[in-house]
């Protein structure tokens, strides 16, 4: 008799990045989505005392958690790399006003990537945040996620400045396009 | 409600308007949009009230993050036309979630006017307050009357949001009021006022 499959196993980094979101106390949550954010995104929903906001544009998130700072709340932004782009003049905000601005970026076009109309963000999205003034910090193993995340979470809370942590298409994992 | 070159007929000044509408502001937080919405709301300074000299089509977005921030405060976003054209998505995102303590008004003249006066969509029909209504926006209407605009203002305020006023004034231009555009200090004025000490934490 044939042992029944085993079920997938669950990657333990998106919940680091939640417990981290917890010990930080972030209390609103924008995002477009990415699968490689599916978990994570499904906690934020979940916790009563985070807001968590679908948005049309990234962009959009990046004003949103100025606002929230306004208001005295921290909060994060999450958004796969081909998303960047979208958001370079509201960084400029960001950046004029010293806002701090936490971002988590699930990255394509990179480690395997399949589809080539990503490559082109992908490979331009920590050249395009060095530009516009955020400081990147790249994580590509999965049991880093949490402590990265945390250390930007610090700067970018303490340091009034954005910080976006390139989570790479190593941890995520990539479709295999030639099976 | 005329949809065509309304900025004609109406007799609504922009400037006297912003004043008619932050006279009863109380303890609003207020953001404002990148151009003359700035200029306008600058007339009658206040600490919370946060200018976007940049950043053009993010204001009612900065709306959203404030308004979940201070669930107790309303939050009135005043921009105009030409900003609030560059941000329509943001529109879905706030009937989506249903802001109720957001209110919008865009102070529509139908034109770009830091730029140069020339004609946005709006003065080619294309009707903000129906796209905010279809957003799903608790409350929406174009306003083009003195006696609409009086009755409107406490609905700013007061009515259970998202709240939406289109304003459709007339093509005044008028110089820059407010000297004050360093944006760290800007933030740094609005959160220390709202927010006290905690402010500097």
């Amino acid at each position: 008799m044939k042992a029944a499959a085993k079920p997938a196993a669950v990657p333990a980094w998106p919940r680091d990045i939640y417990n981290v979101f917890k010990q930080v106390d972030i209390r609103q949550v924008a995002y477009v989505p990415d699968a490689g954010h599916t978990q994570l995104i499904r906690a934020c929903h979940a916790d009563k005392a985070m807001r968590a906001v679908s948005l049309t544009t990234e962009e959009e998130g990046v004003a949103m958690l100025a606002g929230a700072w306004l208001g005295g709340e921290r909060g994060a932004l999450l958004m796969q790399s081909s998303g960047v782009g979208n958001c370079v003049n509201m960084l400029g905000t960001i950046r004029e006003c010293r806002f701090p601005l936490l971002m988590l970026v699930t990255m394509r076009g990179e480690w395997g990537e399949f589809n080539p109309w990503q490559l082109p963000m992908g490979q331009s999205t920590p050249a395009v945040f060095n530009d516009i003034g955020v400081v990147v910090q790249h994580v590509n193993e999965r049991a880093l996620v949490g402590e990265t995340v945390y250390a930007s979470a610090m700067m970018a809370f303490q340091s009034n400045r954005a910080i976006a942590v390139l989570i790479g298409q190593r941890v995520v994992g990539f479709k295999d396009w030639s099976k | 409600m005329a949809k065509r070159a309304f900025n004609r007929i109406t007799t609504i000044d922009r400037r006297a308007a912003v004043k008619q509408i932050l006279a009863q502001r109380g303890d609003a937080l207020v953001v404002t949009g990148l151009g003359s919405s700035s200029y306008d709301v600058g007339t009658v300074d206040h600490p919370n009230t946060f200018y976007l000299w940049g950043g053009m089509g993010g204001a009612c977005m900065i709306g959203v993050g404030l308004a979940l921030a201070q669930p107790k405060r309303r939050v009135l976003v005043i921009t105009g036309d030409g900003e609030m054209l560059m941000g329509l998505g943001s529109l879905a995102t706030i009937g989506a979630e249903k802001i109720k303590n957001l209110s919008i008004v865009v102070i529509d003249n139908e034109l770009y006017s830091e730029t140069g006066m020339q004609p946005t969509h709006t003065s080619r029909g294309v009707d903000l307050a129906g796209i905010a209504k279809a957003a799903g926006f608790a409350l929406s209407d174009t306003i083009g009357t003195e006696s609409g605009l009086k009755s409107w203002i406490p609905k700013l305020y007061n009515t259970p949001g998202p709240v939406f006023m289109a304003l459709k004034v007339n093509a005044s231009r008028y110089p820059l009021s407010i000297r004050l555009r360093d944006g760290a200090h800007i933030k740094n004025r609005f959160r220390e006022n709202l927010l006290g000490a905690k402010a500097f934490d």
